[in-house]
Formats: C-alpha cells, sequence, structure tokens
C-alpha cells in the first residue's frame, strides 16, 4: 500500500519537474518562460520530498520530517526568484509577446544606476 | 518490488528535465532565460539528490539538498540584483 | 516582556525550525531550540521594528487551504497550458491595484500570486500601489485582477492590516 502510494507520488514529482523544464525549453518569450520553472518544478520537487519524507518514516524508527524544511523552504524561495528575474528582464526590456507594460518612471532615479561605468 | 521499477524511470525523466534546462542555459538568448536556466538546474538536482536518497536507503543526500537549495537561492539572487543595480553589494 | 521576548511568533518558528532541522524530538533539541528562539529574535530585534499581529485566525487558515488547493491547481494547470503548445498562449501584462499597505502583506499577496494559477507578479510600482503581474493565459483581465483581489488580498488585508478586529 505504502509502496503504491510512494511510486505514485515519485512519478508525479518527476512528471511534473520534466514538463517544468520542458516549459523552460519550449515556450517563446522569457516571461511565459517563467512560469513552468516557477510552479510545476516547485511542485514536482515537492512531491518527491514529500515521498522521501514517507519513505524514512516508514523504513527507519520515528518520523523524518526534515524534508518538509527544504519543501517550505523552495516554495518561499521559488516566487521570490521569480519576481526578481521578471523585474530584471523588465528592467532589460528582455523581448515579450505580451505588451510590456509602461515603464515604471519611479525606478529611474536609481543612484546605483546613475553611476559612471568608468569608475 | 514497485519502487525498483518507479525509481529508474524517475531518474530519466529528470534527466530529460537536465538536458531541456542545459539546452535552455546554452540557447540563452538572454542573461534572464540563462539565469532562471541555472535556477531551474538547482531544483533539478534537488530532485535527483532526493531520488538518490530514496534509492540508496540514505538520508545523508537531504543535507545536500538543503544545501543546494540555500546556495541556489543566493546565487539567483545575487546574479538578479547584479542585472538590476550592475552592483551586487551597495 | 516586551524587551525579554520582541517578537513570540518569530521565536516559535524558530525553534519549530529547529527542532525539523535535527530531525529528532528529544529534550536536548528542545532546549536547544528554545534558546535559539529566544536568542535570534533578541539579538537581530533591530532588523524587526515591526511587531507582527494576527487577527482573525480562522480567515487565516482557511486562507492557508485555499492557497495550498491554488499551488496544486496552479501547477496543474501550467503544466496542462505547456503540454498544449506554446501557439495558443494569450500572455499579457496586467497592473493590479493594491489596497494592501504593509511591506509583509504585499509580500506574502506576490509570492501567492507567483504560485497560483498562471501569474507571476513581475513588478511592484514604487509607490507600493500597483503590482504588474503577468499571466500565462488569459482571456479577461479585470476579471482577473477582481479574482485577485476577492480570494487573495481580502483575507490578507483582514489578516493582517485591520486594526480594530
Amino acid at each position: 500500500m505504502i509502496d503504491i502510494l510512494l511510486s505514485l507520488l515519485i512519478l508525479t514529482g518527476a512528471i511534473f519537474t520534466l514538463i517544468g523544464s520542458l516549459g523552460l525549453a519550449r515556450l517563446r518569450d522569457f516571461y511565459t518562460r517563467l512560469h513552468g520553472p516557477t510552479k510545476a518544478t516547485t511542485l514536482g520537487v515537492g512531491c518527491l520530498l514529500i515521498a522521501s519524507a514517507v519513505h524514512f518514516s516508514v523504513r527507519e524508527e520515528g518520523v523524518s520530517l526534515h524534508e518538509v524544511l527544504v519543501t517550505l523552504f523552495l516554495f518561499i524561495t521559488a516566487p521570490v526568484s521569480a519576481h526578481l528575474l521578471a523585474k530584471a528582464a523588465l528592467h532589460l526590456k528582455v523581448k515579450s509577446l505580451a505588451a510590456l507594460p509602461a515603464q515604471d518612471t519611479s525606478t529611474a532615479p536609481d543612484p546605483a544606476l546613475q553611476r559612471d561605468p568608468a569608475d | 518490488m514497485m519502487l525498483e521499477t518507479v525509481i529508474p524511470i524517475a531518474y530519466a525523466l529528470v534527466a530529460l528535465a537536465f538536458l531541456l534546462s542545459f539546452w535552455r542555459l546554452i540557447q540563452g538568448p538572454d542573461a534572464p532565460d540563462r539565469i532562471l536556466a541555472l535556477d531551474t538546474l538547482y531544483v533539478n538536482t534537488i530532485a535527483l539528490l532526493v531520488l538518490l536518497g530514496i534509492h540508496l536507503g540514505s538520508a545523508i543526500y537531504f543535507e545536500a539538498a538543503l544545501l543546494i537549495a540555500m546556495m541556489g537561492f543566493v546565487g539567483t539572487v545575487a546574479l538578479c540584483k547584479y542585472l538590476l543595480r550592475g552592483d551586487i553589494i551597495e | 516582556m516586551r524587551r525579554l521576548l520582541p517578537h513570540p511568533l518569530l521565536s516559535l518558528s524558530l525553534a519549530l525550525l529547529w527542532l525539523l532541522l535535527v530531525n529528532e524530538f528529544s529534550a536536548g533539541a528542545l532546549v536547544l531550540g528554545a534558546l535559539l528562539g529566544w536568542l535570534i529574535p533578541f539579538a537581530t530585534s533591530r532588523f524587526w521594528p515591526e511587531r507582527i499581529r494576527i487577527r482573525h485566525t480562522g480567515v487565516l487558515l482557511r486562507f492557508l487551504g485555499v492557497f495550498f488547493i491554488d499551488i496544486v491547481r496552479g501547477s496543474f494547470l501550467v503544466a496542462w497550458l505547456i503540454l498544449k503548445g506554446p501557439k495558443r498562449l494569450r500572455p499579457a501584462f496586467v497592473e493590479v491595484p493594491l489596497a494592501l499597505k504593509t511591506d509583509l502583506a504585499i509580500g506574502l499577496l506576490a509570492n501567492t500570486i507567483s504560485l497560483t494559477p498562471g501569474t507571476v507578479s513581475a513588478n511592484l510600482s514604487a509607490d507600493k500601489r500597483t503590482l504588474i503581474v503577468h499571466t500565462l493565459d488569459t482571456g479577461d483581465a479585470a476579471a482577473l485582477v477582481a479574482e485577485i483581489k476577492q480570494r487573495y488580498e481580502t483575507p490578507l488585508k483582514q489578516v493582517f492590516e485591520e486594526e480594530n478586529a
């Protein structure tokens, strides 16, 4: 019974991981590519980690919960890196299939950007 | 046993995911694309390590997965910050 | 009390984090976890000027439930859209006007948006009034904004910002 559950979790996890990377390779502009790795891959690895937690809790004495830590960490950090990547891409005006939003002028007066590249 | 057959399949799927991400890393075309590909590679590595841990029945791989998760995140943030500001530590 | 234990919630989560990290529930781990949970917020209290208050625990729990369902739903949707092929996608940037004021609530909303169906938060305007969101496949932008506001923003506002609960 546990074996079936574990196999199911592992297969779902691996398939979602693959689909995330497939999206990264297949879609046509940066902003759409961002969606695959942030959602599908995160859930895929989450499934694998849960499978690992179940596996070690059953096989060995005592509950193994530290996989939850990595899962939580991934679910907290994935949207943060996606947001930063999107922000960086908007800043660099990476080409997009959708119309780019009106440039946010408020981010322009950034002292770090106005520094002379020579110094 | 069922796990014995499922785990090699999962290895193959994750390996394919590696190849696809790697292709995007080489292909580009822009810097954010490459950073995203690197970030995906980190997460794929975690998947592979977790699978190895289940396969070999050893919890040691978990520590490596945790470290890669942290370092991967910090690396991605540092690279994005570099693209945004031209500087990492201000 | 306030000086000695500035952030009880942070202390609790740090202690829990420590227990998960050592992966055992023993007296020694518990004591060390409690010590770290007290010491770290105490030593870094200058970084956390505001104390987090959670109101409406019921709303928070229901929000968490919706959040977890939407993570799964979102992943399936994105997987389906990826498999269907890039030609049929209708990506768009959508501006979401924010009713939230505090940094914590805005950050949580941005993270929630990124993990839930078809959307990634892309940029926050400098005056913290609008959030630019990229959607993978959208027909009706106004409906999407309304859904985000009703589904995620309203509960977050109730939990973190309502003054007299």
